[in-house]
C-alpha cells in the first residue's frame, strides 16, 4: 500500500519461518472434518427455499449474532488489521473503528425494518413497493458485484496465509491451494445451505474470538498488563527497523496517525466514509437478518454482533502492537504473505509451532466460512431475484424448489469465478480489497435501502438510477485509481492509466449514489402503488405479515 | 406472487393504519430517537476521522505514558458505540415494541381487509 511496502517486499527475500506444515495441516483437517459433520447434520432439514436460504428462520438472536460476527470478522479483520497495526501502527486501528461504528447504521436504521419486510434477499425489500423487474435486476447486480470484491479479498488472504503456513510459494502452488479452498467452500454451501453455513460461522467465530483472546492476554501478560509498556516496546522495535529508516520517521511514529495515510489524508477520509456506510449495505450481512424468526431477534443479533466485534477489535489493537513489538515490521514484511502474516507470526513467537498451527487453522477456517457466506448470498440473489422473479416472473417459481436448484448451480459457478479471481488477486492487502467492497456497497446499496425505508415519495427511477450510478461511479473510479495501475502496489504492473488520485472511491461515489436517488425521484412522477407503500410502512414498523420460523 | 396485484380491496386497510394516531405516534417515536442519534454518531465519527487525517500532531499528544490522545479518542469511539447500542435496545424494548405488537396483533385479528400473502 505504501512505497515502503513495495520496497521491503521486493528487497528482502522471504525468510523461511520455523514451522511444522504437517501439524498445521492436521489442525486444519480437524476443523474441516468437524464442520463437515455439522453441515451434514444441518442439511437433513433442508426441504424448502426458506430452509436453504434462510435456515428456516430458526436461529436465535444470540446464535445469529455470533454468526454475523463470524461473517464480519473476515480475514481482513484478523490478518489485515493486525498486520496494518503491526506495520503502520495507529493507521491500522482506524480500519477497525470504521468497521465497528458502521454497525450503528445497521442497528438503528436498517436491521429490523429489513427483517420485517423481506423474505430472502436485499432486493425483496428494495422492490417491495417499486417496479419488480428493474429494481430487482439492479439490486441483484450490485449484490453480485459486492460479493465478488469481498470474495476476491478472502481468496487473496487464503493464498497469503497458506504460503506462510505450508512454506509454499510461487503463484502456481498458491493457486492450487486457492482452488482447494474454493472447492471445499462449494461443497459446504451445496450441502449445508444457509443452516450449514451459519453453523460453520458460529464454530469459526468462537474459535477466532477465543484464539484472539488467548493471544491478547498472553501479550498483555508478557508486558505486565501495562498497555503503555507494550506500546514502548513497539516504539523501540519500530524505531530500530528498516521500515522506519526508509520512511525517515522515529519509533514514536507508530503511535500516531499518518504512517499509512500521511501522504494522502483525503484518501483516508474517503476510506472512512466507505467503511462506516458500507456495512449496512453488505448483502451477506443483510441476508443474515432473515435467519431469525422476528425483528426483535434481529435486533438482539445485531447487539450481540456489536459486542463481539467491538471486543475483537480491541484484541486486534493489542495483537497488532504486540506483533510490532515482539516480531517487528521488518520480519513481518519479509515473511511469505507479507503484511497479512503479522498475526500468525505473533502466534509463532508466543506459543511456537503449535500456536501458529492453531491460529493459522482458525484464520483459514475464517476465510472458508466467510467465503461460504458470500457464496450463498450471491447464489440466492441470482436464483431468487434474477431467475425466479425476473426471468420466470409470474410462473410461481419464486421460493420454489426449482429456484433452489438454480441457486445450487449458481454456487458452483460463483465458486469457480472466486477461484480464478483469487488467483489473480494474490498478494493484495486483504483489508484494502474489503474496503473496495464496502465502497461499492455504500454507493450502490445504502442510498436505495434508506430511501425505500424512510422516504415515502421514493420512486423506481430513483432506486434504479441510484444503484447504477453508485455502482458505475465506484467501479470506474476503482479502475482508474492508483490501486489498479500506477500506484506503489498496483494490481496491473507495468502500465499507468490512473487519473483518479484516491485508492478508495467512496468520497465521490457515495454522494453520487445518494444524489442520483434524489434526482431520479424528483424528476419522475410518483406512479408507484400507494397501497403498497402504506403496506410496506406498516409491515416494516410492526412486523405484520413477516415470515415466521418454519415448523421443523 | 412477484408482481403487484391490483390493490383494490386492501388499500383502505393499510392506509387507515398508516393514518391512525397510534401508528403515527410509533413512527415519530422511532424517528425522533434514531435520526438524532444517527446524526450524532456520524458527526462524532467524522470529527475523529478528520482529526486523525489532518491534526496528526494533536492526536500524537501523550496523555499518560505512551497512551496518546489519538488512542483515547479511538477508544472513545468504542465506548460511544457500545453506549448507543444499549440505549437503543432499552428504548426499543420499552417504547417501540409494545405499540408495534399492539398494532400487529390487532391487524392479525381483523386483517387489513383480507391481508395479502407475503411477497417475494
Amino acid at each position: 500500500m505504501s512505497a515502503v511496502h513495495a520496497l521491503a517486499r521486493t528487497a528482502a527475500t522471504p525468510t523461511p519461518v520455523e514451522n511444522n506444515p504437517v501439524l498445521n495441516i492436521a489442525i486444519f483437517l480437524a476443523f474441516v472434518v468437524v464442520t463437515l459433520v455439522i453441515v451434514f447434520r444441518a442439511s437433513r432439514n433442508n426441504r424448502t427455499a426458506a430452509d436453504y436460504y434462510a435456515a428456516g428462520r430458526s436461529f436465535t438472536g444470540p446464535q445469529n449474532g455470533i454468526a454475523i460476527s463470524g461473517d464480519y470478522l473476515s480475514a481482513a479483520s484478523f490478518l489485515g488489521i493486525c498486520g496494518a497495526i503491526a506495520v503502520n501502527g495507529y493507521d491500522g486501528f482506524l480500519y477497525s473503528i470504521g468497521f465497528l461504528v458502521a454497525w450503528l447504521v445497521a442497528l438503528l436504521l436498517v436491521a429490523e425494518l429489513m427483517r420485517n419486510t423481506g423474505r430472502f434477499t436485499m432486493a425483496d425489500v428494495l422492490s417491495f413497493r417499486l417496479k419488480q423487474g428493474p429494481v430487482r435486476t439492479a439490486a441483484a447486480i450490485t449484490t453480485l458485484v459486492v460479493c465478488f470484491f469481498y470474495l476476491l479479498a478472502q481468496m487473496a488472504g487464503a493464498g497469503g496465509l497458506v504460503a506462510l503456513l505450508l512454506g509454499i510459494s510461487g503463484p502456481v502452488n498458491v493457486g492450487i491451494v486457492i482452488a482447494v479452498v474454493g472447492i471445499l467452500m462449494i461443497f459446504y454451501v451445496l450441502i449445508g445451505g444457509m443452516k450449514g453455513t451459519t453453523w460453520v460461522q458460529i464454530v469459526k467465530a468462537v474459535l477466532l474470538v477465543g484464539g484472539a483472546a488467548v493471544m491478547t492476554v498472553w501479550v498483555l501478560a508478557i508486558n505486565g498488563f501495562d498497555l503503555s509498556a507494550l506500546l514502548q516496546r513497539a516504539v523501540d522495535t519500530f524505531g530500530a527497523s528498516q521500515k522506519a529508516q526508509d520512511a525517515g520517521v522515529s519509533g514514536a511514529a507508530i503511535l500516531a496517525p499518518g504512517l499509512q495515510f500521511g501522504a494522502n489524508p483525503l484518501d483516508f477520509v474517503s476510506l472512512a466514509l466507505a467503511l462506516v456506510l458500507g456495512t449496512a449495505g453488505l448483502p451477506h450481512v443483510l441476508m443474515r437478518f432473515y435467519t431469525v424468526p422476528t425483528a426483535k431477534e434481529a435486533r438482539r443479533s445485531v447487539v450481540w454482533a456489536i459486542w463481539i466485534i467491538g471486543v475483537f477489535y480491541l484484541f486486534t489493537l493489542v495483537l497488532g502492537y504486540g506483533a510490532a513489538a515482539l516480531v517487528g515490521p521488518d520480519a513481518i514484511l519479509a515473511a511469505p504473505g507479507g503484511v497479512n502474516s503479522a498475526a500468525p507470526l505473533l502466534a509463532l513467537q508466543l506459543g511456537g509451532p503449535v500456536l501458529l498451527g492453531i491460529i493459522s487453522a482458525v484464520a483459514f477456517a475464517t476465510i472458508l466460512a466467510v467465503v461460504a457466506g458470500l457464496t450463498i448470498t450471491a447464489a440466492t440473489s441470482f436464483a431468487h431475484d434474477i431467475y425466479a422473479n425476473v426471468l420466470k416472473r409470474g410462473t410461481g417459481a419464486s421460493g420454489s424448489l426449482d429456484e433452489v436448484k438454480v441457486a445450487r448451480r449458481t454456487v458452483v459457478v460463483i465458486g469457480v469465478v472466486a477461484i480464478i479471481g483469487g488467483i489473480v488477486a494474490q498478494g493484495q492487502n486483504v483489508a484494502f480489497l474489503v474496503a473496495l467492497a464496502f465502497a461499492v456497497a455504500a454507493s450502490a446499496n445504502l442510498p436505495t435501502i434508506l430511501f425505500s425505508l424512510f422516504w415515502r415519495r421514493f420512486t423506481t427511477r430513483g432506486a434504479v438510477w441510484s444503484m447504477y450510478a453508485g455502482l458505475g461511479s465506484a467501479l470506474i473510479l476503482i479502475v482508474f485509481s492508483p490501486a489498479v495501475s500506477g500506484g506503489p502496489t498496483p494490481m496491473i504492473a507495468g502500465v499507468d492509466f490512473h487519473w483518479f488520485p484516491l485508492s478508495n472511491p467512496g468520497i465521490v461515489s457515495i454522494p453520487i449514489g445518494f444524489l442520483a436517488a434524489i434526482v431520479g425521484t424528483l424528476t419522475s412522477r410518483p406512479t408507484e402503488d400507494p397501497a403498497l407503500r402504506d403496506e410496506m410502512e406498516v409491515r416494516s414498523m410492526t412486523g405484520y405479515g413477516a415470515e415466521k420460523a418454519s415448523g421443523h | 406472487m412477484s408482481d403487484h396485484p391490483p390493490a383494490a380491496g386492501r388499500e383502505t386497510g393499510f392506509a387507515s393504519v398508516v393514518r391512525s394516531e397510534r401508528f403515527t405516534e410509533l413512527k415519530s417515536r422511532h424517528r425522533r430517537f434514531v435520526f438524532p442519534l444517527a446524526v450524532f454518531f456520524l458527526i462524532w465519527y467524522f470529527l475523529y476521522v478528520l482529526l486523525a487525517a489532518f491534526a496528526r500532531d494533536l492526536m500524537a499528544t501523550p496523555v499518560f505514558g505512551n497512551v496518546n490522545l489519538g488512542l483515547l479518542l479511538g477508544l472513545g469511539q468504542f465506548v460511544t458505540t457500545f453506549a448507543i447500542t444499549m440505549a437503543y435496545v432499552a428504548f426499543a424494548n420499552r417504547r417501540l415494541d409494545p405499540v408495534a405488537t399492539e398494532i400487529r396483533e390487532e391487524l392479525e385479528r381483523t386483517g387489513p381487509n383480507a391481508a395479502p400473502e407475503v411477497r417475494g
